[in-house]
């Protein structure tokens, strides 16, 4: 038992965006890189904030007492981007926001470190992964997210308690991206595994011992790493079977960097059941190693969204667009007038709409207002209004259009009217849509986006999506 | 709450209207020389000799500096805005102010340079700052939703709506060949507007108004004196403006089928000019076909039609310049363009032709003989507008 006592997970999800991309188009397209399976790939309008905060909205209702965000590719440098998601989530201002930045190991070191403390925390990875086209970064990196709620089974049930953890650290240069730089380098593969492997299994036999087990005892283990031979290497030196080895997700979603422990481990909690004792290696600047057991709370957990769900609710996006999207290339705009920045002061008297969807609701009428508003469309009653928050609710559409000369960085917009099965309508940019098979009536939901950043500041709010599985928060 | 309007209390007395186009090698500065030259031309007077100007434009200028400096003058000059109810609203006030005594002569100015920005269609006035929240959506995209929205309601299948739609763009190309004025002056064929490139929605480019620099004037005075300018003034019967709330996208009463905020005017402006049957009593209509669905619904809201009607009186010929109730015979912003300042304005002008018989026998109306006119012009889109009617009349009483 670890020296914390019951410290675990209460709760976890991933986000997978919609879109993949064929790894074959890139070696179609240039004649070199590649390879087998798809790749997930953030749509235009998302970035790590995002998609962070999509797999936050998956979770179940969480009180953490801090909120740390990790990423190797922040939408801001100097200012947080926990903020944003706190905000999206509605979370009270005593609720701290911190994020974790700049590497790959910084989202498993965060989530480690919750687990070593006191306090509840939602410990949020998310990551969008590139690099030059043809590149191995570009075809074998992918796009994901994931939440971990931590915390203390005083908090509620645990589906996992931790049993120990080990880690190793050394200074060595593998892969490596100036700041401001848009691709990474990476040293010769092979003085890589060299550091590696004998740091992994340090880490590896710490984390056993601190644990009280030996191999034998592991179920399942995850290996992740952005150094595909040293994951092979280590593999048969773990003295646990290759069946025990645990889906990497390298053939659908890639490797996801800072996200990638956080999204491999939602996806084996997902499905490995109770009392199961499983490991999680992971190898970024050093080794990790974290060993969790199961509780019998896992089996009375059903995802709002599994992994598996998302890796098939999926469309595919041609190259030409991805390498538009990650600004690859630069395709010919709207000849309309790009939007202008969006003010900090307006911004903040409106946080709860912009950033949590909240309208307002008239007491006397009923009638929704999105967005709020102090007198009522309906009998005009003044200030006399409740907080209606949004976000969570389902909508079908009652009318549509495609705009196909407003600017967009991604033309065309598709539009539409959304009614609210609980009431209120709104009007708002639908996303993650094929326009041709979209129709009247079908159900959406919505969903936390970038519309589009002037002057470096992002302009976060609203779309809405169609339903395909579940319901997020 | 009251409308009393200033029924035959103010007249105008001169107009004048550019020709409306891509004027590459003409400023703000010259279209308004244009207009107001022309309009004082057809009053028979001097700048000196008005009083107060009202300026309408949403995007050329600030500050009725814009008119009184290149007019050269020091005068009382209003500017007005009020999207693309902005023409016309200049002329409301000019009106009024007239009627309030305040001055003698007024002149109401509209004017457009749109095609100094670089940017195809018409690039937004408010620089105001947002929470970048508001819809990014084109006009085009909004008032294309009002098409199957229709359609749904009153059993119009896509077929019979594309046939509508064409049809009014058909007429209205049509009226607009004819006019020496207008941008453009070609005739278009039913199959090349249904086969136009989409630009939103079902809407093609056949179903979107162009964009064109312009300006329209108007010389007002009390009734009493109008004939010391003209024998044929056009009077006043009737000016309603209003400004919606904009909560038709947040209202799940609000179908898209009709434009509330141009039914209410109708209705005070009818109220005010005595009008109790559109149909029988006014001889034409200059409406603001910005995008086809809107000339549809329009119809109906201005009480040319019953509701879900107007489709079949398009078909039927109704609107036509030789129909029983013709709407845009000089050929509408279809066949002008838009300039935003303007257009209310240059609508005013047509009415002044037809209503002293003055329209080029090409393009005359029939029906001038019932002796009023219509202006109508909506600003923002469906369910957040603006909206203006003004009725006009050759007579007295």
């Amino acid at each position: 038992m670890y020296a914390l006592g019951m410290r675990g997970i209460l709760d976890l999800a991933a986000y997978v965006p919609y879109w993949r991309l064929n790894r074959s188009e890139i070696r179609a397209t240039f004649g070199s890189g590649g390879g087998k399976g798809t790749r997930a790939v953030a749509s235009f309008d998302e970035d790590t904030t995002t998609i962070g905060t999509e797999a936050a909205r998956l979770l179940g209702s969480v009180s953490p007492s801090s909120l740390w965000f990790a990423t190797v590719s922040p939408a801001y440098l100097d200012k947080t981007n926990a903020t944003t998601i706190h905000a999206a989530l509605r979370f009270d201002s005593d609720v701290t926001a911190l994020d974790w930045g700049g590497s790959i190991r910084s989202g498993v070191g965060a989530l480690m470190t919750a687990l070593r403390g006191n306090d509840p925390v939602l410990v949020v990875t998310a990551d969008i992964r590139d690099g030059l086209p043809t590149s191995a970064d570009e075809s074998s990196g992918g796009d994901a997210a994931a939440a971990i709620m931590v915390g203390s089974d005083s908090e509620g049930p645990l589906l996992a308690e931790v049993l120990g953890m080990g880690s190793a650290t050394e200074e060595f240069i593998d892969r490596w991206r100036l700041p401001g730089d848009r691709r990474s380098k990476v040293w010769e593969e092979r003085f890589g595994e060299t550091r590696y492997v004998p740091l992994g299994e340090e880490a590896w036999n710490a984390g056993l011992k601190d644990a009280g087990i030996t191999a034998a005892e592991i179920d399942q283990v995850i290996i992740t790493s952005s150094h595909a031979r040293s994951v092979r290497a280590i593999s048969s030196r773990l003295g646990v079977e290759a069946d025990k080895i645990a889906l990497d997700y390298s053939e659908t979603i890639g490797y996801t960097g800072s996200a990638h422990a956080g999204l491999a481990l939602t996806g084996l909690l997902e499905t490995v059941g109770a009392q199961k004792t499983i490991a999680l290696l992971s190898l970024a600047d050093g080794a990790d190693v974290l060993v969790l057991r199961t509780t019998d709370a896992i089996t009375k957990r059903k995802p709002v969204r599994s992994v598996a769900t998302q890796i098939e609710a999926r469309a595919d996006v041609a190259y030409g667009k991805f390498l538009s999207w990650r600004e690859w290339v630069t395709l010919e705009p709207p000849r309309r007038p790009e939007p202008g920045r969006i003010s900090a002061s307006i911004s903040s008297r409106r946080e709860d709409w912009k950033y949590g969807f909240v309208g307002s609701r008239d007491r006397t009428s009923n009638a929704f207002h999105l967005p709020p508003a102090r007198v009522s469309m309906k009998g005009g009653a003044v200030d006399d209004m409740d907080p209606a928050p949004m976000a969570a609710e389902i909508g079908t559409i009652a009318t549509f259009t495609i705009d196909r000369i407003a600017y967009s960085p991604s033309p065309p917009i598709v539009f539409a009217v959304i009614d609210f099965e609980g009431g209120g309508r709104t009007a708002v940019e639908m996303c993650d849509v094929d326009a041709e098979s979209l129709k009247m009536g079908d159900r959406v939901e919505m969903t936390f986006r970038r519309l589009f950043t002037s002057d470096g500041i992002h302009n976060y709010f609203w779309k809405a999506r169609p339903v395909r599985d579940g319901v997020a928060k | 709450m009251s409308s009393h309007g200033i029924k035959d209390q103010v007249a105008i007395v001169g107009m004048g209207c550019t020709k409306f186009g891509e004027h590459w090698t003409l400023g703000t500065d010259d279209l308004l020389l244009w207009s107001t030259s022309e309009a004082l031309e057809s009053a028979g007077i001097e700048k000196d000799e008005v009083d107060a100007y009202w300026l309408g434009t949403a995007m050329s200028g600030n500050s009725g500096q814009t008119l009184s400096r290149p007019l050269s003058m020091c005068k009382p000059v209003t500017r007005v805005e009020n999207y693309c109810a902005t023409g016309s609203e200049a002329l409301r006030n000019a009106s009024y102010a007239v009627a309030s005594g305040a001055y003698d002569v007024a002149m109401a100015v509209g004017v457009e340079k749109v095609k100094d920005s670089g940017y195809q269609g018409l690039v937004g006035a408010s620089h105001a700052p947002t929470d970048g929240t508001a819809r990014t959506l084109s006009a085009a995209a909004m008032f294309a939703m009002c098409a199957p929205a229709y359609g749904n309601k009153y059993g119009v299948t896509d077929e019979q709506m594309r046939e509508v739609l064409a049809r009014i763009s058909w007429k209205n190309h049509q009226n607009g060949a004819r006019n020496e004025r207008a941008q453009f002056r070609k005739e278009v064929s039913m199959e090349t507007i249904c086969g136009a490139p989409l630009m939103a929605g079902d809407l093609g480019v056949f179903d979107c108004s162009g964009v064109a620099d312009g300006s329209a004037a108007a010389i007002v005075v009390r009734a009493e004196d109008a004939l010391r300018y003209t024998d044929k003034p056009i009077y006043i019967k009737g000016l309603s403006f209003l400004a919606g709330a904009g909560t038709g996208n947040a209202d799940p009463d609000y179908d898209y089928t009709w434009f509330p905020e141009i039914n209410a005017a109708a209705k005070d402006a009818y109220a005010q000019a005595g009008v109790t049957d559109p149909r029988s009593q006014i001889s034409m209509a200059e409406v603001h076909d910005c995008f086809t669905p809107a000339e549809l619904l329009i119809y109906e809201d201005l009480g040319f039609a019953e509701r879900g009607t107007a489709w079949k009186e398009v078909l039927n010929g109704t609107f036509d310049l030789d129909g029983s109730m013709p709407v845009n015979p000089d050929g509408g912003l279809k066949s002008f363009g838009h300039p935003v300042g303007a257009s209310g304005l240059r609508m005013f002008f047509e009415n002044w032709l037809q209503l002293r018989n003055d329209a080029p026998p090409e393009r005359r109306i029939t029906t001038a003989d019932r002796g009023l006119g219509l202006v109508h012009n909506l600003g923002g889109y469906p369910g957040e507008m603006v909206s203006f009617v003004g009725v006009v009349g050759n007579q007295l009483g």
